[in-house]
């Protein structure tokens, strides 16, 4: 393995990190618009928090695809096209909940304006729920042959811990939602999600113990690298209960905070438990390897030049947006008092 | 023809068809969109003059439609080489990739983020600022078209490369080769010339339905008078890069000339160009022709033969196939006849229209509401941009016929061996379904807009119907509205 293709590997999981932290608030808001938010007035609210953020926020993940596809061509070849119908699935959510905030606005009956909140609701849960139960399905080990690509069967992409990973992501990104309201709403609606957020933190930390079971049992995590993965398994749970303690106490930044770090301890988990491989097949000999799975130095050497000259910028730029937007927004029923 | 069929292959190839022609009903129209309501509020900044501000709002609330479907459309086109075409993503991935990769990072970052701070900060900022975001947003847009133009040039002429034949991929050995090919520079141009016209032709027809209504005449008589200065320059400009891109195929891609023009057997000194045709196979049964337009068209003279197909296909057999292969290089000849046709004739007509348009909405003149004919003209003349973009499109991906890498990979082995007829079946019903009903919901929406009218964003800022106004809050709106 060269630096470089260990660079871009940590590079693709910094890019999936982003993504799950920006657009894991932005899964929660779109849950939210229809499972927490109880009246048309919370609902434009809900949705006014990510107004100007949640097209960039999928860029992350339109980032780390194309990241993907530049440097490792063949984890992207495999992995897009094994996963085949779970993506298609996700690309539908995708569509859903990424219209729906622009339609719903200009709908004029209640049932369309129903239609479109329903539809980022179900949209934001089913993307949330299946790359949880894509992450979690691929690093159990998949059917696998020479050439890489995936035969698998169902259950090779359903199972029970492809489930409760599923779950766990979709709740993550639901709580990491509310946590986001809390900081840009006040009033009553961010009251109501401080105390959902106390009553499922419980809940979530009953997953994680699931999880964790279902991860001992069906991956080779825990024989290949005990110690890296207990760290980040303590580490998530530390981040779950700091989010929970935030929410208790009112800090509302902790709690964001920790819950987008607990996400991407998530993120740490698996691209840790796949090194040096980036995809593991059932047959170890057929796993695919950070060293065979890369572009060519030149292209790696390219876009490692480019990347670290064009990110920090376009961080730059990204985080402004993010302070412009700053202040918390007021409920429609303040703004007229 | 082609055997598109229910293959394996020929459901893969509909497939990418499809959500690449539906997603890029909507590229060109943001493009050009953005530029042209940044051109208005840039004129808005200068000028002052409330009308542009209006003109800004009124037709930024389409232009968000468009850019969101766009976006949710364009997923599908990254994840789509992973998933339908792994083969071809392994080739290629080492070329392809990259310019996709910074598509992602330096151009869709800056048009996201910076159409988001557009929509919400109207009242935020001073007037040039909140104007430089839609520059940036319009800048971000363009810049996306080049790099997934880089790629598809790469794939037209292959350059800055070498095969990895133990490996069976190509590996990029000159970025600046992959970033200079020539063939970028043909297609990017027209690209962006197409976008704009696109975008004009609608602004101007919409405007036209409107006038037809005696609606708000100020208002669209100036939005028709500022897009159709911008789809006349656009339609030189297509002209001109069309121009350029086909004579490059002569030598380039010489199937695909042959097939845009129907000439089978090679053509004569006398160059007779093909107005309409009948075909059977890859020859032409009939034909109206006139003389010398082909080597005015091609040669820029009035002197000189072309190769037909059947030269061609003799020449690339020799070229590619092994002693063993029977392999044709036949492309459809009908589609790329009839698709370059359209482009043509209707690059013609709109340049008549907008010079035509132009002089009667002239100031001071009434003429432009007294010929109805020629509103109704223009209105419908809103469809006409985007079949011809469609059909811009099948020249230069059906002319590639077999190869989806010219001369270096065939469709056929680029497809993923992991699909199946049973899941592209579902997959292709269920896009279609989406994309049917997106595409009405915008029709829709634009319509409503457009039956509003201006005053809706005169009035209260951007998007709150009148006769609603108590209720209903826009979400959009109230960040401006109440953030600070």
């Amino acid at each position: 393995m060269t630096s470089y293709q260990f660079i871009w590997f940590l590079l693709i999981g910094v890019l999936f990190s982003g993504f799950f932290f920006l657009e894991g608030f932005d899964f929660g808001i779109g849950m939210s618009v229809r499972f927490f938010a109880k009246n048309r007035a919370e609902r434009d609210t809900v949705i006014q928090t990510i107004g100007p953020h949640w097209d960039g926020n999928e860029v992350w993940l339109i980032t780390a695809g194309g990241a993907m596809f530049a440097s490792f061509p063949m984890w992207y070849a495999s992995l897009f096209s094994g996963y085949y119908i779970v993506l298609f699935l996700i690309l539908v959510a995708l569509i859903f909940r990424g219209v729906s905030f622009e339609f719903r606005a200009n709908m004029q009956t209640d049932t369309w304006r129903n239609f479109w909140e329903w539809a980022s609701s179900i949209g934001s849960f089913c993307a949330a729920f299946l790359f949880g139960m894509m992450f979690t399905s691929m690093i159990q080990g998949v059917p696998i042959d020479k050439n890489g690509d995936i035969f698998g069967s169902f259950t090779t992409y359903v199972n029970w811990f492809s489930i409760v990973g599923g779950v766990a992501v979709s709740l993550l990104c639901f709580i990491h939602g509310l946590n986001f309201l809390r900081l840009k709403t006040s009033g009553e609606l961010r009251e109501r999600a401080e105390k959902w957020s106390k009553i499922l933190y419980p809940v979530l930390l009953a997953g994680e113990v699931v999880f964790v079971i279902l991860l001992y049992l069906t991956t080779d995590f825990f024989t290949l690298k005990p110690m890296s993965t207990w760290g980040i398994l303590i580490a998530l749970v530390i981040f779950t209960l700091a989010a929970w303690w935030g929410a208790q106490s009112s800090h509302d930044w902790a709690s964001f905070i920790a819950s987008g770090l607990s996400l991407i301890s998530v993120v740490v988990l698996i691209f840790n438990g796949l090194f040096p491989r980036v995809m593991i097949a059932t047959n170890s000999a057929n796993s695919i390897l950070i060293k065979n799975a890369s572009s060519s130095p030149y292209t790696l050497h390219l876009m490692t030049i480019l990347t670290f000259t064009i990110l920090p910028i376009v961080l730059i730029y990204f985080i402004w947006s993010y302070w412009v937007f700053y202040k918390r927004i007021k409920s429609p029923k303040q703004a007229i008092e | 023809m082609l055997n598109i069929g229910i293959t394996m292959l020929g459901l893969s190839r509909f497939q990418f068809a499809m959500t690449t022609v539906f997603h890029f009903f909507f590229v060109p129209f943001s493009i050009g969109l953005a530029f042209i309501v940044a051109i208005m509020e840039t004129c808005y900044v200068v000028t002052k003059d409330d009308t542009y501000k209006n003109m800004t709002k009124f037709w930024g609330k389409i232009f968000l439609y468009s850019f969101a479907v766009g976006v949710v459309t364009g997923i599908i086109q990254e994840f789509q080489f992973g998933m339908n075409w792994s083969d071809y993503s392994r080739f290629m991935g080492d070329i392809f990739g990259a310019p996709l990769a910074i598509e992602a990072l330096a151009a869709f970052f800056m048009e996201s983020t910076f159409i988001g701070l557009w929509m919400f900060t109207w009242d935020r900022f001073n007037k040039v600022v909140h104007c430089l975001f839609i520059w940036l947003t319009a800048f971000g847009s363009t810049l996306s078209a080049l790099w997934i133009l880089a790629a598809n040039s790469f794939m037209q002429n292959p350059v800055g490369y070498a095969m990895n034949a133990a490996q069976h991929k190509v590996e990029m050995t000159s970025f600046s080769a992959v970033i200079m090919n020539r063939q970028l520079w043909n297609e990017f141009p027209h690209v962006i010339f197409g976008a704009f016209l696109t975008a004009a032709f609608v602004v101007a027809g919409c405007s036209a339905w409107r006038l037809l209504k005696k609606d708000h005449e100020h208002f669209y008589r100036k939005s028709m008078k500022v897009s159709l200065i911008i789809g006349l320059c656009a339609c030189l400009g297509s002209v001109w890069s069309g121009d350029t891109q086909t004579r490059y195929l002569i030598n380039n891609q010489p199937m695909k000339f042959a097939a845009m023009e129907g000439i089978y057997k090679d053509s004569t000194n006398k160059g007779d160009w093909a107005l309409a045709s009948g075909f059977k196979g890859h020859d032409k049964t009939w034909s109206i022709e006139i003389p010398y337009v082909l080597n005015i068209l091609g040669h820029h003279s009035l002197n000189g033969t072309f190769k037909g197909q059947q030269t061609v296909n003799k020449e690339l057999k020799a070229k590619y196939n092994n002693n063993s292969q029977t392999r044709n290089y036949y492309v459809p000849t009908k589609t790329l006849f009839w698709s370059f046709r359209i482009m043509a004739i209707s690059a013609g007509l709109f340049g008549l229209v907008a010079i035509v348009g132009l002089w009667f909405n002239r100031k001071k003149s009434q003429s432009i509401m007294r010929q109805r004919w020629f509103l109704y003209l223009m209105g419908l003349m809103v469809w006409l941009p985007f079949i011809v973009n469609t059909c811009g499109w099948f020249v230069t991906e059906f002319g590639r016929y077999p190869w989806v890498v010219y001369g270096l990979l065939t469709i056929a082995d680029a497809v993923s061996p992991t699909s199946t007829v049973a899941s592209l079946m579902f997959t292709n019903i269920v896009y279609f379904l989406i994309f049917a009903s997106l595409g009405a919901v915008m029709i829709i929406l634009s319509h409503r807009v457009l039956k509003q009218g201006p005053d809706s964003v005169i009035t209260d800022g951007y998007s709150t119907e009148p006769q609603e106004s108590d209720k209903k809050v826009d979400p959009y709106e109230m960040g401006a509205a109440h953030n600070d």
